[in-house]
């Protein structure tokens, strides 16, 4: 296994646990900014209790995909810089305005009164809108780099201003929204009216990136941007998460939430594993692939030993944090409520 | 104005907004662990009321830090995609161990922050621990990258492409020592004295108030330490730029002649149309022996550079003179306050040494931008030095007044967001 392919896929594992971590923070936001019913309060508090002490450690999974990227395969990020100048601006601002309005809502709402609960009504819609644009924009971010356009000399716009991107960001959008809906289902253990919120959305969410996942690999097949891209291997890796979208969905109508969400990341996992395999060896197709992009030798093999290093003390401590936070559903936990 | 003052422009917003979160997230826990680990000491309730305070205020500084932290990352391509393309391969490393340390900052200051009934005391106090420590590491690394910017090593250059590179190499080049060092002690100065001013001006309405006491002793402590080592810190790190970047020496001491006992000027305006340096204070050799020990040695001036290749030398001038200004009278205040402050309570009731507290507290921060303004400004025409200009780097991307003159709009909200929160904060505090 070459260096280049080791880096690329970490790379590319790296931003799945951004997906099925980060993505779940801005699912979180959707299914606050879409909150309804009677127990509207509690669903919105749930989701916060659920994000506050992790979105932070979930969100650097991006930076740890931006600075390898930087690192291993700079003439990939400068491309992306260029091409995708103005969608990732706009992730930005998203990006730092859902963060600031979560946290900003926390502590403007403490207090009494009137004014406090309007300050914090304020700030959630700001943290639930931009929870909804930024995963739509990464998304179009992505279609546009696996469609190909992305070419040195294709300016600012046409790189991402079209149907197949737009129809990935949607999907992305859909994709978080459903894992979102899966976490919470667990996370409101307890609370019947709730809990039966977030399964009625985790269906429909589910059966909505089902859709739309379609409509991608319809549009992508027909428009001549997979041509020639997906072998049998990438078709098989389509059929298995055709298979395991459709069990999830199944556990969650039978209500055996712990399987749907391990089936929820399993389909996350697979749907990378399908677009690397669409795309490689390219990074940014039709030119940049990780060969052609990669740092001098020397670079790669420090940054593997810093990776893997930083692995062993990155995992434990994941792993200590959502021990300490994810060990009892948010609704039961003696924190709550207070 | 042109795309490439308006990438300038973004860039240097951007980061004299990130740096004041980031050096809360550098300081802030050290404060708060050492106030936890009193309480545990002492089994002073005070202590873990202002651990718990201090760590509600950090909350919100941290989510700032870390988005515009973020945006940062981005930017670097977004705006300097040539710098990136040949920089990446160099000096990427130190910026993916950052990456590490984050992870390490975040993980356990969600522990610190919605652990206090979760995990046990020494757990918690633990976990501070780690984020003090982390926050530390990603201060150095960050400036390791900006020191090999200053400083570049770890590669040669062939036909305008980079060959034999050693990214260890690039991080150990011959600025990082010295401007890691001064910056993790700007850290601890500029948030200690910070934090000491507010907790005087409150003690100055509220006499004798045993939460603001601890408060203020513990700043003091952080901050009037790193006030007095700074400027050692400082003289270093001069000596170093005298070394690696003399243009931007020159710059800093208005230095437009090539000379021998060259005099060290305090204050002064520095003009680039009449080459000199007015109404400045001038200590006869006093440059030349604070370079190289002697007042007789010949310190390198402006002249030997090309004027296309100078900094805007009024710009650092200026800045510098803020920098070393304010740097000094921290130090003193600093030993006074520790002089007066080895009795707390004797401390408190002297009101003008609190008023002087109170008086001194932006000063830290004031020397902490002025600082990077001197690095950053020092550098030009240089994005990477003698190596790559920053015209040559900036993105071709149109308008980009446009990006521009949105994130100033959006940091300038934040800003006043903040502020206001911090000060709810601290109207609800005992
Ligand atoms: C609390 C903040 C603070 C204080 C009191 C001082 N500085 Fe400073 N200085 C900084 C905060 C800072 C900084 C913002 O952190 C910089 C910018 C880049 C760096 O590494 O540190 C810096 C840069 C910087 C540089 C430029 C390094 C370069 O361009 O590579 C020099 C020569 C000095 N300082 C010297 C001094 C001296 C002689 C001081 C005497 C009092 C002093 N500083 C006080
Ligand atoms: C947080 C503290 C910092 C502040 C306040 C700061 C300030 C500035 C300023 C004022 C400029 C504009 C200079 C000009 O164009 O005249 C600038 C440019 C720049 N800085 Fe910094 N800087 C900081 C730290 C860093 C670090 C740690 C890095 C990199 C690792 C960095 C990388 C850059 C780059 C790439 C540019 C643009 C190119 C250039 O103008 O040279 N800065 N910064
Ligand atoms: C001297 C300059 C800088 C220092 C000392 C510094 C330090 C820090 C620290 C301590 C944090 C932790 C967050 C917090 O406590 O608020 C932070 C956040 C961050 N910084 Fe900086 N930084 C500097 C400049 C930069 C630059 C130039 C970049 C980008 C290239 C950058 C990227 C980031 C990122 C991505 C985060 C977010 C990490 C998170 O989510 O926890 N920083 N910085």
């Amino acid at each position: 296994m070459s260096l280049e392919f080791l880096l690329g896929g970490t790379i590319l594992i790296s931003l799945l646990f951004y997906a099925v971590l980060g993505g779940a923070d801005y699912g979180g936001g959707v299914w606050d900014l879409l909150a309804s019913g009677k127990s509207v309060k509690t669903q919105r508090k749930i989701i916060s209790e659920a994000m506050g002490p992790v979105w932070e450690a979930n969100h650097v999974w991006l930076i740890l995909v931006v600075v390898a990227l930087f690192t291993a395969f700079p003439a990939a990020f400068a491309r992306l810089s260029l091409v995708f100048h103005i969608p990732l601006t706009v992730a930005l601002f998203g990006i730092v305005l859902r963060g600031c309005a979560f946290t900003f809502r926390h502590y403007h709402g403490h207090g009494d009164g009137h004014a406090a609960d309007e300050m914090e009504w304020r700030w959630g819609r700001v943290f639930a809108v931009a929870s909804l644009i930024t995963p739509l924009v990464l998304g179009v971010v992505v279609g546009g780099i696996y469609s190909g356009r992305a070419t040195s000399d294709v300016g600012f716009v046409y790189g991402w201003f079209g149907a197949f991107p737009v129809s990935v960001g949607i999907f992305v959008l859909c994709l978080f929204a459903y894992v979102a809906a899966t976490y919470l289902t667990i996370e409101s253990d307890g609370h019947p009216e709730a809990q039966e919120a977030f399964r009625r959305r985790a269906l429909w969410s589910g059966a909505a990136t089902m859709v739309a996942g379609g409509v991608v690999l319809l549009a992508g097949e027909t428009s001549g941007i997979s041509n020639g891209r997906t072998g049998v291997s990438v078709w098989a890796v389509r059929g298995v998460t055709l298979v395991v979208a459709l069990a999830g969905l199944l556990q969650v109508k039978k209500r055996h939430f712990q399987a749907s969400r391990v089936l929820a990341v399993l389909e996350v996992a697979l749907i990378f594993a399908g677009w690397g395999a669409a795309q490689y060896p390219y990074l940014i197709p039709p030119d940049i692939s990780i060969y052609s992009a990669a740092a001098p030798v020397g670079t790669l093999r420090a940054l593997t030993v810093a990776l893997a290093a930083g692995a062993v003390v990155l995992f434990p401590s994941f792993y200590y944090l959502f021990y300490v936070f994810k060990r009892e559903p948010v609704s039961q936990s003696k924190h709550y409520g207070r | 104005m042109s795309d490439l003052l308006a990438a300038r422009s973004q860039m240097a917003m951007s980061l004299m907004f990130h740096i004041v979160f980031a050096v809360a997230g550098m300081a802030m826990p050290l404060m708060m662990v050492i106030a936890e680990w009193r309480w545990l000491g002492s089994g002073d309730e005070t202590y873990l009321v202002l651990a718990k305070k201090w760590a509600q205020g950090t909350a919100i500084l941290f989510a700032a830090g870390a988005v515009s932290g973020t945006v940062l990352s981005f930017e670097l391509g977004l705006l300097w995609p040539k710098f990136m393309q040949f920089a990446g391969a160099i000096i990427g490393m130190p910026f993916s161990l950052e990456g590490f340390a984050f992870f390490a900052e975040a993980i356990f200051l969600g522990v610190y922050f919605y652990g206090w009934d979760k995990v046990s005391p020494r757990i918690h106090l633990l976990a501070g621990v780690v984020v003090a420590v982390s926050g530390l590491l990603s201060g150095i690394f960050v400036v390791i990258a900006n020191a090999w910017m200053n400083a570049p090593a770890g590669f040669q250059m062939q036909n305008g492409v980079a060959i034999h590179v050693d990214p260890i190499a690039a991080m150990l080049n011959p600025g990082t020592l010295g401007q890691t060092t001064h910056m993790a002690i700007a850290a601890y100065a500029s948030v200690g004295f910070a934090v000491c001013g507010i907790h005087a001006f409150l003690l100055l309405r509220r006499p004798g108030n045993l939460f603001h006491l601890h408060a203020l002793k513990i700043a003091l402590w952080v901050g009037g330490i790193a006030a007095v080592l700074q400027p050692f810190s400082g003289d270093m790190l001069a000596r170093m730029v005298a070394k690696n970047q003399p243009a931007k020496l020159a710059a800093f001491e208005g230095q437009f002649k090539t000379e021998a006992h060259a005099p060290l000027r305090i204050g002064g305006l520095a003009s680039e149309r009449d080459k000199s340096t007015h109404y400045a204070l001038e200590i006869p050799g006093g440059l030349s022996w604070m370079i190289y020990g002697s007042t007789d040695a010949t310190v390198t001036g402006l002249d030997r550079f090309p004027e296309q290749d100078w900094p805007a030398v009024p710009i650092v001038h200026m800045s510098f003179q803020v920098m070393v200004g304010s740097g000094f009278a921290m130090m003193a205040v600093a030993l006074a306050g520790l002089w007066f402050g080895r009795k707390p309570s004797e401390l408190a009731k002297r009101r003008w040494m609190l008023k002087l507290l109170v008086a001194a507290s932006p000063l830290g921060f004031l020397a902490l931008e002025a600082g990077w303004i001197v690095t950053e400004v020092g550098r030009q025409p240089w994005i990477v030095y003698n190596v790559l200009r920053t015209s040559e780097a900036v993105t071709p991307m149109h308008g980009m007044i446009v990006p521009f003159a949105s994130f100033t709009a959006l940091y300038v909200f934040l800003g006043i967001v903040v502020a206001v929160l911090l000060i709810r904060q601290m109207r609800q505090s005992v």
